[in-house]
């Protein structure tokens, strides 16, 4: 070779890519991150995949001989049924107004903790106490209180009601121990949110002459919109798979199952693998959609590119 | 455009600390008045009080002859501008620019034609539809800048409105803000630590020291005749040095030699009743290089130089006082100790501690034409016209006594 080759060939692997030592970095790197990525895929890709798998079978537990390839017809089954359009929109309703429900009263809840000058511990574990109790207990103990005959709160009712037993005011009752229970969940997001907003922000509001509504208004809920977006999201997902309070409240009777009811009720009562696993990748679909609508309206909506510099 | 007026404005926290002490300060239709002083010191305090940002513990605020002391901020009909900027980040220039107006209802074409005009001043009108966040850190002051004065208001409130700017930008904003308020001719009251900021924007600068106003003055007279010690050496830069002396027979005797008094001195320090043990100020300018000079005037004195720094116009020359003990050990036994945790609380707050530097050591101006090199020997002339002397007990200048006059 000519020395001018030579020197070519020497600087090829710069140009090439990363150097040996770069590229050894990145493979250390990717070895301490496998035993994670190992359990991650144990744990979530496994069961997502299996389920997937499932709802392309004819596959009853009870006759599990005959289980065999159905392709999409489990879908088509599901999706061509009353009923998951009945609990769909069950859950929908649910969703959308506890979801509501609670952030007007996170808000409110999450302004008094951030103005509250003395008590500040006192008045946030007070606010945090229905978080701090388990779902179903919390449930167990609304269905008490709205038993005919035993309950406190079923006494105050006119007599011979028993709200729980007919759908609309069921579906009121699970909407309030939902937002009961998450409220405080949606006020502490918020409050983060709220910590968020530049004091100087507020006060410039103040002496530009915005009363304290115009500054929530105009001010203070622009710039905590990200938090507020994060919070809607987490409690909207979470709302949508609502489970607990209704089979405790109701057990899906009386058409007030949510899709998730109507999951648990083919898969472990009927014991219909097939139709059931279709339905929880229905959910799973469902809930990756609103995952997507709220992220692409971050990106759209996402105050400035950078915050505001102090 | 409205006088302003302090009448024993006082500020005390629920937990009894007190920010401001009985501030009493007119300040005319139209003036600049600074409040300077190292943190802490209750000028940002004072700032939100007249904004009614702050309550007012005691004493009354009059804006253009209204007690205001129970206004709302939006109600005093003020402008502020704010250290970090306080932009709106989700709102355009345009909007932050006319974000108060809009808030007054005022109609749509008012809002937009005095947004364009204060655009215009502030060389901003390009900038009008961006976000703050892309604008730079200069251009976000100037739309705070413009945010206020879109608004027309009785006065401008500005809390350190350029500390966030770099050193450059920090003098070019000076010089605009100077020339934007003569221009409009609004009352304003600025807030700054920073005593070059306080000695070329305002008409009067008020210094302030842990909530008590220390002296009222224009710029040249806080210069001159500072009242007492904090004041002396807050004002100037390179500040004030401060040297031990003995006071005997009408001579001043220090570490760089003894000082003949002047008549004038003289019989100040007789009136006043003068301790024997005494401070005597000397400001780094009132020295000269003897080489320099041919006439005789003044007290020459001989010192070792330690460090030489020159930035062209000026050399700076560090030097220890030389000989003989420490005067400060002669004030030890004579003051009390929190006398002297007085003065090294003085020194702190003046800046002086976070130097580094000792009391003990000397900075002196001289020109450029100086032989002076580090390690050397120097014949310094001290200009014994311009010396202050204070009484180590109280701080005060008995060269130049507070005079009730502004």
């Amino acid at each position: 070779m000519t020395p001018p080759t030579r020197a070519r060939d020497a600087a090829l692997p710069k140009a090439a890519g990363p150097s040996r030592g770069a590229r050894q970095e990145r493979r250390l790197g990717l070895l301490l991150c496998a035993p994670a990525a190992v359990v991650m895929l144990a744990v979530t890709a496994y069961p997502v995949g299996y389920a997937v798998y499932l709802s392309l079978q004819r596959y009853d537990l009870r006759f599990p001989d005959q289980a065999h390839w159905v392709g999409l017809a489990n879908y088509g089954a599901v999706l061509t049924s009353p009923v998951w359009w009945q609990a769909l929109g069950v859950t929908v309703l649910i969703t959308v107004v506890s979801v509501a429900v609670e952030l007007a009263l996170g808000l409110a809840l999450a302004l008094v903790m951030h103005r509250a000058v003395f008590g500040r511990g006192t008045v946030r574990t007070a606010v945090l106490v229905p978080y701090g109790i388990v779902t179903v207990v919390a449930a167990y103990s609304w269905q008490y209180a709205w038993t005919p005959g035993t309950g406190y709160l079923a006494a105050l009712l006119p007599g011979g009601s028993a709200p729980l037993t007919e759908q609309w005011p069921a579906i009121g009752l699970v909407i309030l121990a939902e937002v009961w229970k998450t409220t405080p969940f949606m006020a502490l997001l918020l409050l983060a949110g709220l910590a968020l907003v530049p004091d100087e922000t507020v006060r410039a509001a103040m002496v530009d002459g915005a009363t304290s509504g115009q500054r929530l208004r105009l001010v203070i809920l622009p710039l905590m919109k990200p938090a507020i977006l994060v919070a809607l999201l987490f409690r909207t997902l979470d709302a949508f798979r609502i489970f607990d309070d209704i089979y405790v409240l109701t057990g899906g009777s009386n058409g007030t199952g949510s899709v998730s009811i109507l999951g648990y009720d083919n898969l472990f009562t009927a014991l219909n693998l097939g139709i059931g696993s279709a339905i929880s990748v229905l959910i799973f679909v469902c809930v990756a959609l609103i995952a997507l609508v709220f992220v692409k309206l971050f990106g759209t909506a996402a105050p400035g590119t950078e915050p505001e510099r102090r | 455009m409205a006088e302003i007026v302090l009448d024993g404005i006082t500020k005390r926290y629920p937990d009894g600390a007190l920010a401001v002490r009985d501030v009493n300060l007119t300040i005319a239709d139209g003036e600049f008045v600074i409040l300077v002083g190292p943190s802490g010191c209750g000028k940002s305090t004072t700032l939100n009080m007249i904004a009614g940002l702050e309550d007012i513990t005691d004493g009354t605020l009059r804006i253009a002859g209204q007690v205001v002391n129970d206004r709302a901020p939006k109600d005093r009909d003020i402008a502020m501008v704010f250290q970090s900027y306080a932009l709106y980040p989700h709102m355009s220039v345009r909007d932050n620019m006319g974000f108060a107006l809009r808030l007054a209802k005022a109609d749509k074409a008012t809002i937009a034609a005095k947004v364009e005009e204060a655009a215009r001043i502030l060389d901003l009108t390009q900038h009008l539809d961006r976000k703050p966040a892309n604008l730079s850190g200069g251009q976000r002051q100037r739309v705070a800048m413009g945010r206020a004065i879109v608004r027309e208001p009785k006065a401008f409130l500005m809390d350190e409105p350029l500390s966030n700017l770099d050193a450059k930008l920090r003098v070019q904003m000076r010089t605009q803000i100077a020339a934007l308020q003569r221009r409009l001719g609004t009352t304003t009251v600025y807030v700054t630590h920073d005593q070059v900021e306080a000695m070329t924007l305002g008409d009067r600068v008020v210094v302030m020291r842990a909530g008590v106003v220390q002296q009222v003055g224009s710029p040249q007279h806080l210069y001159d005749e500072p009242v007492n010690l904090f004041v002396a050496g807050f004002i100037g830069s390179p500040g004030m040095n401060f040297l031990g002396a003995a006071l005997e027979q009408n001579t001043l005797h220090t570490s760089l030699g003894a000082l003949p008094l002047d008549d004038r001195t003289r019989r100040a320090l007789e009136r006043a009743d003068a301790p024997r043990e005494l401070i005597v100020g000397i400001r780094p300018e009132n020295f000269e290089d003897a080489a320099l000079t041919e006439h005789g005037g003044g007290v020459t004195c001989t010192v070792t130089v330690e460090v030489r720094e020159s930035v062209g116009s000026d050399v700076y020359v560090h030097f220890t006082q030389g000989g003989g003990p420490a005067p400060t050990a002669g004030l030890t036994q004579l003051t009390q100790l929190d006398e002297l945790d007085q003065l090294a609380e003085l020194a702190a707050d003046s800046g002086r501690a976070d130097t580094g530097m000792q009391e003990q050591h000397v900075v002196a101006r001289l020109a450029p034409a100086t032989r002076a090199t580090e390690g050397g020997p120097l014949d310094l002339r001290i200009d014994t016209a311009r010396i202050h002397v204070f009484d180590p007990r109280s701080g005060a200048n008995l060269t130049h006594p507070e005079r009730p006059a502004r």
